[in-house]
């Protein structure tokens, strides 16, 4: 469960946050907790619109279950909170039915690989045009850290008291080997970086992947003795390292090893609607 | 000039979603149910719509919650595994207040069961199959004809009152080839549009359904299958918020009932016994009908095709002037369960079970039943 806050008062509020036009004001303050990574993944995505100056009447976000499932309710922008796992065909079937909107899955790993890993595979397949976002905070943290699909061997969560013993996903390898058409990985540290990395997979045509690593304090960071979010900021800063074009195979995030981060794949294939309007037209004929 | 053709049920209902204006069809193939979804493979593409072979059920129906935000007529269909499957995707389109079309071409569960053999096993399910309370639509075929005007009705419902519709075919009635009517032109229900910006999921009244904002036009929709106020904002603790929802969501149905309801009343002004029955078993109801009028036996039978929310007066009515009411279902008695309660004990219910091989209800077997009930 993350941790209520107060609300900010006033005097800390100061200034309006220059992103606040893209958020649902009235909605904050947010749940998340305090040090959590989910604020900088958000405003990492708003900044990447801003740039871009894509008109927010033809985005449309869509969100799974789970922390990272909040985004949706935030953004001022067309937001779709699906069930557990299945944002992505929600966001296959807005795409489909309205192809001139841009539409972006912000979930977590839980939602995206677990209970909802059939649909990503398959919409990688396919080159589905949409950008998925996911953050990787290692475990489930809305229902209280348990153990997720991305959990590194050996960590503790509430459903793996004694040490996870099973074996993890690496994310962008599996989007890679999918279909994704582009495929990066950077943490919430490197805000400026992520950014340009959600700028591109907003610009690249067909099913782009980004892995967000962040923080969970709460759940995550508590029990496996890496301490508050800042800390877990330090050991970001001290354990990554950026490698372009690297294979994402040889990247896996594992305990005792760097964090690899960087673009992996940024490729060009035919999009499932491009080669749909092809056949269309064809029989049309 | 109207057309005939000569169509099985599952084309019927497939021409009628074309008919009814289907611009969005996703789903996953199972039988009995997949010529529906092999006759919009080919018909769809042409016509500028969307056809999309899902990885699975779940998969094929959240697509359609998607498309229809976006502004798509959008129907599915499967058969009892697959709507299992739908059961969640059904629950959020609910909540949501998505217009989607969901056809359950009935084959005999549980489990894997007799795969390609009719039943009519899942009535209880497409009533209630998801958790919490909740109410949609559900229609019933007994002929080709009634495949094709029904799809349109549900079509045109679920648009109208933003809500899922179900359609309950059976595989009887499914690969049954018989001839359809056509209409010049059928009749089109839109769903309601906001004029600026108005409450999404919030009415002053029970009867007014709420405006679903276009997607894409700067109306920032915020929808969420969690319990929400009008404008979309979640409500997860608030008790009121969440009565009023979920009550709402019932009343907006029930208000509007008169539009969907559809049912066949024959011969039940003279009735000594009665037969209510959907689907196949209809047919042979009103089979069994001439063969009991030939033994000197009158036999009112309603044949129900609005099998939520159940259309009660017929019911009632002929509880009140038979000796008995006669249930065939292959099923092990859900519809009956039902009936037992409209006719609150004026007269007996019977009921008339087959389940297995996916054999029809023969006319023989329901007038040798409703010998035995009136001697
Ligand atoms: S992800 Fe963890 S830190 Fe962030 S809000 Fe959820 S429980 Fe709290």
């Amino acid at each position: 469960m993350p941790v209520k806050t107060k609300p900010m008062p006033e005097l800390v509020r100061g200034a309006a946050h220059p992103m606040e036009k893209y958020l649902r004001t009235e909605r904050l303050p947010h749940i998340w907790c305090s040090g959590c990574g989910l604020g900088t993944a958000l405003s990492s995505f708003l900044y990447a619109v801003d740039d871009l100056k894509l008109d927010p009447d033809k985005v449309a976000v869509v969100s799974g279950i789970g922390c990272t499932g909040r985004i949706a309710g935030y953004v001022r922008m067309d937001t779709y909170h699906t069930t557990h796992g299945r944002a992505i065909p929600f966001a296959t079937g807005l795409k489909l039915a309205k192809p001139e909107l841009k539409v972006v899955v912000y979930s977590g790993d839980g939602d995206l690989f677990a209970i909802g890993g059939n649909h990503f595979i398959h919409a990688a397949r396919r080159n589905m045009d949409l950008t998925v976002l996911c953050v990787n905070n290692f475990n489930y943290g809305m229902t209280g850290g348990q153990v997720g699909p991305t959990t590194p061997v050996g960590a503790r969560t509430t459903t793996t008291p004694f040490g996870n013993f099973e074996h993890t996903f690496n994310l962008v390898h599996l989007a890679a080997s999918a279909g994704a058409t582009y495929v990066a990985r950077w943490t919430v540290l490197d805000g400026r970086r992520l950014k340009e990395g959600i700028k591109e997979a907003l610009t690249h045509k067909g099913f782009t992947f980004v892995e967000i690593v962040a923080p969970c304090p709460t759940n995550y960071g508590r029990r496996n003795r890496i301490g508050e979010g800042l800390d877990e900021l330090r050991f970001y800063r001290e354990n990554t390292v950026i490698r372009h074009g690297t294979d994402p195979k040889a990247a896996p995030l594992e305990p005792g090893k760097p964090i690899v981060v960087g673009k992996f794949v940024d490729i060009q294939k035919p999009t499932h609607l491009d080669l749909y309007e092809t056949k269309a037209a064809e029989v049309r004929k | 000039m109207t057309a005939r053709e000569l169509w099985a049920g599952n084309i019927a209902i497939a021409e009628g979603a074309l008919a009814a204006g289907v611009d969005f069809y996703a789903g996953y193939p199972i039988t009995p149910s997949s010529e529906i979804m092999e006759h919009l493979a080919r018909a769809l593409p042409k016509r500028g719509g969307v056809f999309f072979q899902a990885e699975d059920e779940i998969a094929a129906i959240f697509s359609l919650i998607g498309a229809s935000w976006a502004g798509a007529r959008a129907m599915t269909a499967t058969s009892g595994p697959g709507f299992s499957l739908m059961q969640e995707g059904l629950g959020i389109a609910i909540m949501t207040e998505t217009p989607l079309v969901v056809v359950d071409v009935m084959r005999l569960g549980p489990g894997t069961g007799q795969a390609s053999r009719a039943g009519q096993g899942d009535l209880m399910q497409a009533r209630w199959g998801r958790h919490g309370d909740q109410h949609l639509v559900v229609l019933a075929p007994a002929t080709a004809q009634d495949c094709f005007d029904l799809t349109v009705l549900a079509v045109n419902t679920a648009e109208k009152l933003r809500v899922p519709v179900v359609i309950l075919s059976d595989e009887l009635i499914a690969h049954t080839w018989e001839p359809v009517k056509l209409k010049e032109q059928e009749e089109r229900w839109e769903r309601p549009r906001p004029r600026s910006q108005e409450p999404p999921f919030g009415a002053d009244h029970p009867a007014r359904i709420p405006p679903m904002p276009p997607l894409g036009k700067g109306f920032d929709v915020s929808v969420t299958g969690s319990t929400h106020d009008a404008w979309g904002v979640r409500a997860t603790s608030d008790p009121k918020i969440h009565r009023q929802l979920v009550e709402r969501l019932g009343q907006k149905i029930l208000a509007h009932r008169v539009e969907f309801t559809v049912y066949e009343a024959h011969g039940v002004e003279e009735a000594e016994v009665g037969i209510v029955a959907f689907g196949s078993a209809a047919r042979s109801a009103l089979a069994a009908q001439h063969l009991l009028a030939q033994q000197g036996i009158r036999a009112g039978v309603v044949v129900l095709k609005t099998l939520w929310p159940l259309p009660e007066e017929p019911m009632e009515e002929l509880a009140r002037r038979v000796q008995a009411l006669l249930v065939p279902e292959l099923n092990l008695g859900q519809l009956r369960l039902d009936v037992e309660r409209l006719a609150a004990g004026r007269c007996p219910v019977i009921g008339l079970s087959k389940v297995g091989g996916g054999l029809p209800i023969y006319p023989s077997e329901i007038a040798a039943k409703v010998q035995e009930v009136v001697r």
